[in-house]
């Protein structure tokens, strides 16, 4: 099924064409109205001008998270507040969030971008959605939420957490569509066992639309089983538009890239190099479309490769893997962005401790568990528990207010944890979360 | 009075051992220890032979490691014994941090270790009450 067929079908020649007008539209709006792009292009040597090819992408300099930060909270925004009508952000990597802005012309592309990958897996207007994604600044649950009711569906909001409340609504309201992140998802089926409810009879879910973090074919074929559901997944982040820059079809071989409203490469993360299609490197993306916010080639700093071999349901975009991994230290632990830089942070304010670190990251049950270890170092604190009972839970209180979630604290014995030359690696993710 | 060692230890295993161990090469006697925990770490007091010694090695080692002054009370073992020296504390608005006992007895009386918050005023306190308190070389001369 097709929500747009005439875009998401389309011819590669016209496919192509249409991307080079929307691509040269984008720079020079940028050029005009963002200064920091027009320094930006102006010292690569760069006018809009010279992009006449879509081969000319590559000389326009990318952006990275770090730019996004420098710039907060409006300083990429494209248009004057007057005519933005919405601002959604995520968690930043130093406490303040990476703010990102919509006009009234963004948020209906973006809602028909979603909708697209919705109706790709099978949601139609007779569906009732249920919605386990945090409302707030995330874009994750407005994004949906906006799609499905383009759609027609019958939209719970019931938002994240109280499982039980989630489970109770999804019974007696008849929810079909489950839209959270593939975690959550696994978490509920295993409460849903343990309540005796009978997938297909109790529950009457039929399709799961899953994202906010990565999915290991193994997980999904998890859900699939657990949950007797079709369990799709979807990828998108707030700075290029939210959810929406690719997902899923019903045939899941990758996740087909709108590409009428995105630019994807695939370039070598260490030299920056685009990479030929079928190669595996970092994604970066230019949405083409964007008012308020354009962004240029953004570096999403996630691992994966592009497959433009035909799909069988029709799709000329194409499809990128599950992700294979990240190309920096960025986790997502349960749908928040996490980076081990603001845990320094966090230590830098404590004299009591050391510098040294480890995050280790598990999956207990099917929810993830963070824990950091930390090197005690002030001998003063031995006189009393109270003192160093105190001190964790000063830990843990700023490590959650910069982190936006629970972590586990653990006091070490100085000289225990790794040292590293060069390069860090302080982080023992063990989920195994990516494709397989 | 007695100087105490308070030693960091995560609660995991073998680190104990190597800590004693640590001291042990050193040729440092432990005369009393004791251990309490949480789920994720421990402090381990104890009282050794040499302790300026035993800071050094452990400090070396990579410890965590810190001193403080307890009361050696030679307390009487009979029923009411340790309730008669909390009692005279107590009295003296003196608060009892934590206390463990020594393995040996001395002198007919069992030996307890005493942290507590304001020690000059405890010691006074149990001295005019006529309670003995061992010093550094009495103890290591049990």
């Amino acid at each position: 099924m097709f929500w747009q067929k005439s875009m998401e079908t389309m011819d590669r020649e016209a496919l192509r064409a249409l991307q080079l007008k929307r691509l040269q539209w984008t720079v020079k709006r940028c050029y005009e109205n963002v200064p920091f792009y027009r320094k930006r292009l102006d010292e690569a040597g760069i006018a809009p001008a010279d992009i006449r090819s879509l081969e000319d992408l590559k000389y326009i300099p990318m952006t990275d998270k770090c730019d996004v930060r420098d710039q907060y909270p409006y300083g990429l925004f494209a248009c004057p507040m007057k005519d933005i009508v919405r601002i959604q952000g995520s968690s930043g990597t130093t406490g303040k969030p990476t703010i990102v802005g919509y006009t009234r012309n963004d948020l209906n592309t973006w809602t028909d971008l979603v909708a697209r990958l919705l109706t790709a897996v099978g949601v139609t207007s007779e569906d009732v959605a249920q919605v386990a994604f945090g409302y707030g600044l995330f874009t994750g649950a407005h994004g949906l939420h906006q799609a499905l009711d383009r759609i027609g569906c019958a939209v719970i909001p019931v938002s994240s957490g109280n499982t039980q409340r989630q489970i109770m609504l999804m019974q007696d309201l008849g929810a079909t569509v489950l839209i959270a992140t593939p975690s959550y998802a696994l978490y509920l089926a295993e409460n849903m066992e343990k309540m005796g409810l009978k997938m297909g009879e109790d529950i009457k879910l039929r399709i799961g639309c899953f994202g906010g973090e990565a999915t290991s074919d193994m997980m999904r074929d998890e859900l699939h089983r657990r949950m007797g559901i079709l369990a799709t997944d979807n990828y998108g982040m707030s700075e290029l538009i939210g959810p929406g820059v690719a997902g899923e079809c019903v045939y899941q071989q990758g996740m087909h890239i709108q590409e009428d409203c995105f630019i994807a490469e695939i370039v070598d993360p260490n030299t920056l190099e685009p990479l030929p299609v079928g190669e595996v490197g970092e994604l970066v993306v230019t949405p083409l479309f964007k008012e308020a916010m354009p962004i240029l080639r953004y570096r999403t700093h996630d691992i994966t490769r592009l497959d433009d071999t035909p799909c069988a349901c029709g799709r000329t975009f194409v499809r990128m893997d599950k992700l294979h991994g990240r190309s920096d230290d960025m986790l997502v632990i349960r749908g928040v962005n996490v980076f081990p830089g603001q845990v320094e942070t966090v230590i830098a304010k404590f004299p009591e401790i050391g510098p040294n670190y480890e995050i280790d990251v598990t999956r207990d049950g099917m929810l993830d568990k963070m824990e950091i270890r930390l090197e005690l170092t002030d001998a003063s604190l031995l006189e009393k528990y109270a003192l160093l009972e105190n001190l964790e839970r000063r830990l843990s209180a700023q490590m959650h207010a910069i982190l936006g979630l629970d972590a586990k604290i653990r006091l070490v014995e100085p000289f225990t944890l790794k040292r590293f030359e060069g390069k860090a690696r302080r982080v023992n993710d063990m989920r195994n979360i990516y494709k397989k | 009075m007695v100087k105490q060692l308070s030693v960091f230890l995560e609660n995991s295993k073998g680190r104990l051992a190597s800590m004693t161990r640590a001291l042990g090469d050193a040729g440092i006697d432990l005369l009393a220890l004791s251990i309490a925990d949480t789920t994720s770490f421990g402090i381990l007091r104890a009282i050794v032979d040499d302790t300026d010694k035993a800071m050094a090695v452990l400090k070396e080692a990579g410890y965590t490691v810190n001193t403080t002054e307890v009361l050696a009370v030679l307390v009487p073992d009979s029923p009411g014994g340790l309730a008669g020296v909390l009692g005279l504390l107590n009295d003296a608005h003196v608060n009892v941090e934590y206390l463990y006992s020594f393995v040996r007895k001395a002198q007919g009386n069992a030996l307890i270790l005493f942290k507590v918050d304001r020690v000059s005023e405890a010691a006074r306190v149990l001295h005019e009450a006529g309670i003995q308190m061992l010093d550094q070389p009495e103890i290591i001369a049990l």
